[in-house]
């Protein structure tokens, strides 16, 4: 039988999500359901003097409202923030209260203050405007590079600095400065993206009077992390008393990990009016109020030879929260982004500072690649502008300090176990045809155009992760994940995961391995995910975890299942168990024929009747019925994707646009399961990246106003705003897992920015610009251009 | 955001300064102003409801004025708020005699928020330039007849620049809806 683990098995899911089929959290309507519609904040900062919940009370339709007063008086826990980061004077990091209704104060627009329930969604709206609210403006904070002299937001967190954190040996890196022959520098920007997955958050919660169980079908990546917090610091409803079903869903990119003031809200009313609830966020409330990713601003420094050896790096950055501390926004600027801002190079001496500031703008958290696309754009820009003022060729001056021997012990924290950086970048140089640049940019610079190349070079840690490594690191939960699989008396298997699908293929890519484990085809494996009813537990998807712990999950559970299998198989067969071999889907007595399949196996674990009066059990004495096993599945260690990007821009000078021309990507994903399902993760990270190097900008005005809250001023990136990617691979097989797998969501928007960047500042020159580099920056940074060439001539 | 511009009245500084300050004048040039009410001297309420897109919006407009100097300049604090958001700012307009008549010279200092900042930012500079001239065009045009009134035996032929496109676009739709939003900015201007 031919392998599944590495074919181009098309996605099982797509026939349903492409025909319309798919069935999503606003799909869901149960009878006699009220419609919730949240009273926000205009204000990024204020005082809240009184609300005034009369006339919105009588108006029609309205079954109740309530405020964080109600929420108070019911002890309803807050919004949580997963990691605790000690700064680098030891002490503990500050963070405020985060009711789920703001009671006292409000500290960002959108933050929701009272909710609505009425009986149709017309009338819940018209109510909602009719609840008063009498605020006292406070002057916001909102630049994440002043904000630590701005007025205190929340009380006791002096600066507004949540932690102040250091990574590497600062005496090291001055020692090693002081004998470089270069000290290359940058500042830099990484600014501040909306997630914007396809499908807003929303909620349905459907409360059991008789049962007094809470069903909460909601978008979230991790159904069983959203219950358990909401059991554990919410103190919504015991776990045994709580369902969270997510149902399929269309895009997290990080933002749906947190559990959300609405969903908190709704599963607590549901309780309290006693009515199924349904929310559906507005795109603009998704704009408002989905965690926001990046924004840092950056000052980097490499120390080098002239020879372009790399000697010390130092990272300055301010990396803003927004006015609360989520789920992974205190560790994404910090374990997700330090150890990774060395990049993939040898550099003896390195230290990376985080002051993590809280302003009055939406909270940031994980955005696909979470710190480690910061990291990237820091270390990549630097190379670029090193091998710039060094006068050497950029993918030289890179191989020059590339480890080549492997594991290689990183400077900060990490041991990466296998690859090959070399490799990877010839692969992208040949790919992409490097040598052929110079002629290109001619014939651009013949049309009148300026043609710019930009490398970068990757790794991440992913797979996220050890939890001896991250509760050590201060995440507040071990990062395993668990499996279940059944093997039914009928033959067919369901595969319950604690990882959740919101557009990865797992349907397809976890059936794939389950099917080889198990010799049986695709088509008899169901992968079952996103309630926490079914199936273990789980911690979710996120950070390129899922194939990488919770496909390794399904394979020990498989292993499992074969080996009971085998014991069961060999009492039938009356050999014994070193006898027997499985190779797909059968157990065969070793030089015979004779054999048994695992489905006849699994129906003989089942104890199925017989009337033969001779009847003697399959089971081997001590065995028990069923043909059912588990798996919680913790690595050793990260996994360590790493490659190299290779893009042409192409600038007109007249109107600043970018093109991008041609863009490789050369990628070790370790052994790659589904080529199709890859080729689809690559492309749409690279997208998500150039969408952020050239289009995507996140803008509060002065007050904090959210002024790119719709599509007419947050620019998504379109398909005709690229080429076709030409992806290339490399592997070498990760050793932390039996599959050798490394993980691949987040590369491409990982390396993609500072590719990006690097071609469009060769194009301009070397004249830095900040991302996005949209047409107007662009387009003044040419005039700058073609003055100094003016002058030059 | 930051506005500024100036406007030429044909009528004397005197003149202008006392029509800017007649509530019932006012409330005639302000765009679906139900109610404009003098609360003191120096402070104003008023009220307008109407169709604002999507939303049955009722904004109420709080003005106060400050650091009079008649009939030569003042400063006007206003806010507004209406469940689609809110506007404050500050105003300075000074009245000059000029040549044939009154300039008035304006500066604001205004922020808005709520859904009107998320979902119109792009079009608010615009918008409320259009609006300043929209309303002294309106606003011209009222006091114009009650100085004939007033000084029937002033020969000088009186002038109201009224820009005729501008009363088209008043009728608009989209644009009186945008108004109503602008009422706080509006604010400013009828009191100036």
């Amino acid at each position: 039988m031919a392998s599944l683990v590495g074919s181009r098995v098309e996605r099982k899911e797509d026939k349903r999500l492409l025909t319309g089929k798919g069935r999503y959290t606003a799909d869901i309507n149960i009878s006699n359901q009220t419609y919730a519609v949240f009273v926000r904040s205009p204000h990024a900062r204020a005082k809240i003097k009184k609300i005034d919940i009369s006339k919105a009370l009588k108006a029609m339709g309205v079954v109740e409202i309530l405020t964080g007063a109600e929420i108070a008086t019911d002890k309803i826990g807050g919004l949580i923030a997963g990691w605790a980061i000690r700064s680098e004077d030891g002490s503990e990091m500050k963070v405020p209260a985060n009711p789920p209704l703001a009671k006292d104060s409000v500290n960002f627009v959108g933050e929701p203050i009272a909710v609505v329930f009425a009986e149709s969604l017309d009338e819940a709206k018209a109510a909602a405007d009719l609840v008063n609210v009498d605020y006292k403006v406070l002057k916001g904070v909102i630049n994440t590079a002043e904000a630590m002299k701005g007025e205190t937001i929340h009380d006791g967190i002096e600066k507004n600095l949540c932690y102040d954190w250091l990574l590497g040996d600062r005496k090291a890196v001055e020692e090693a400065f002081a004998k470089a022959d270069k000290i290359i520098k940058v500042d830099l920007i990484n600014n501040r993206c909306i997630p914007n997955a396809m499908e807003p958050r929303a909620c349905v919660v459907d409360y059991n009077t008789a049962s007094e169980e809470i069903t909460l079908y909601t978008t979230s990546q991790n159904p069983h992390l959203s219950r358990l917090i909401m059991s554990a610091f919410g103190g919504v409803a015991p776990e045994n008393k709580l369902r969270v079903v997510a149902p399929d869903v269309g895009g997290g990119f990080g933002s749906k990990i947190n559990v959300y003031n609405e969903e908190i809200v709704c599963s607590w009313a549901s309780k309290k009016i006693e009515r199924p609830i349904k929310w559906v966020a507005e795109r603009t409330e998704s704009f408002l109020t989905d965690t926001h990713g990046r924004d840092h601003v950056t000052h980097a420094e490499l120390a080098v030879t002239n020879e372009g050896k790399f000697l010390a790096f130092k990272n300055e950055t301010i990396a803003n929260l927004g006015a609360y501390a989520r789920v992974f926004g205190t560790v994404t600027p910090t374990y997700l982004f330090g150890p990774c801002a060395t990049g993939v190079y040898i550099i003896p001496a390195a230290y990376t500072n985080v002051k993590a500031v809280y302003t009055n703008t939406a909270p940031v958290d994980a955005y696909r690649g979470a710190g480690r696309p910061e990291a990237t754009y820091t270390i990549e820009r630097l190379v670029e502008k090193a091998a710039m003022e060094l006068g050497i060729d950029r993918t030289e001056i890179r191989m020059k300090n590339f480890p080549t021997e492997f594991p290689f012990k990183q400077t900060l924290v990490h041991t990466v176990d296998s690859g090959d950086y070399v490799a990877g970048l010839q692969k992208a140089k040949q790919m992409s045809d490097y040598a052929g640049f110079d002629a290109r940019r001619k014939k651009s610079e013949a049309n009148g155009k300026l043609r710019g190349i930009g490398v970068s070079s990757y790794f991440e840690a992913c797979g996220i992760a050890p939890s001896a490594v991250v509760m050590s690191l201060g995440c507040g939960v071990g990062l395993w994940e668990s499996s279940e699989v059944r093997f039914n008396p009928t033959g067919q298997v369901s595969v319950f995961t604690g990882a959740h699908s919101h557009g990865q293929g797992h349907d397809t890519t976890f059936a794939q391995i389950a099917a080889d484990e198990l010799g049986v085809g695709l088509e008899a494996v169901d992968v079952v995910h996103g309630d926490t009813d079914k199936g273990t537990f789980g911690m979710g998807t996120y950070g390129s975890r899922s194939l990488a712990v919770g496909g390794i999950a399904i394979v020990n559970a498989c292993r499992k299942i074969v080996a009971k299998g085998k014991r069961v198989a060999a009492k039938m067969l009356e050999v014994s168990e070193d006898e027997i071999d499985f190779k797909d889907g059968e157990f065969i007595v070793s030089k015979s024929n004779k054999k048994k399949t695992i489905g006849e196996v699994a129906f003989a674990c089942y104890l199925p009747g017989s009337r033969d009066s001779d009847f003697k059990s399959p089971l081997p004495e001590g065995e028990e019925p069923g043909l059912i096993e588990s798996s919680f599945f913790d690595p050793a260690n990260f996994s360590f994707p790493a490659g190299s990007h290779i893009a042409e821009v192409e600038i007109d000078p007249e109107t600043g646009e970018v093109k991008v021309e041609k863009y490789t990507a050369v990628d070790d994903f370790g052994r790659i399961v589904n080529p199709l399902v890859v080729e689809g993760q690559v492309h749409g990270g690279i997208a998500q990246g150039i969408g952020q190097a050239l289009h995507e900008n996140t803008v509060y005005d002065e007050t904090g106003q959210l002024i790119t809250a719709s599509y007419m001023d947050y620019t998504m990136p379109r398909a005709d705003n690229f080429p076709d990617f030409n992806l290339g691979f490399t592997c070498t097989h990760a050793t932390s897992n039996p599959l050798g797998v490394k993980g691949c969501g987040e590369a491409g928007a990982i390396a993609s920015p500072p590719t990006i960047m690097n071609a469009v500042i060769d194009a301009l020159g070397g004249q830095e610009i900040t991302m996005p580099a949209t047409a107007e920056k662009v387009w003044k940074a040419c005039k700058v251009l073609k003055k100094k060439n003016a002058k030059a001539a | 955001m930051k506005l500024s511009g100036s406007y030429q009245i044909n009528l004397e500084k005197q003149k202008v300064w006392e029509s800017l300050n007649d509530p019932e004048i006012l409330k005639k040039a302000i765009p679906g102003c139900e109610e404009f009410k003098k609360n003191s001297d120096t402070e104003f309420t008023a009220t307008a409801t109407n169709k604002i897109g999507p939303f049955n919006a009722s904004f109420t407009g709080e003005v106060e004025l400050k650091d009079l100097n008649p009939p030569n300049s003042y400063k006007i604090k206003g806010s507004g708020n209406s469940p689609v958001g809110f506007a404050t700012g500050e105003a300075t307009v000074k009245l000059e005699d000029c040549e044939g008549g009154t300039k008035l010279i304006y500066n604001v200092e205004a922020n808005v928020g709520g859904k009107i900042a998320q979902v119109g930012s792009r079009l608010i500079d615009m918008t409320a330039k259009k609006m300043a001239d929209i309303f002294f065009g309106k606003f011209s045009e009222l006091i114009a007849p009650e100085l004939k009134v007033f000084k029937p035996d002033d020969g000088t032929q009186i002038q109201v620049s009224m820009n005729k496109s501008l009363e088209n676009l008043f009728n608009k739709k989209l644009v009186y809806s945008l108004i109503l939003i602008f009422l706080t900015f509006a604010g400013y201007y009828f009191l100036a």
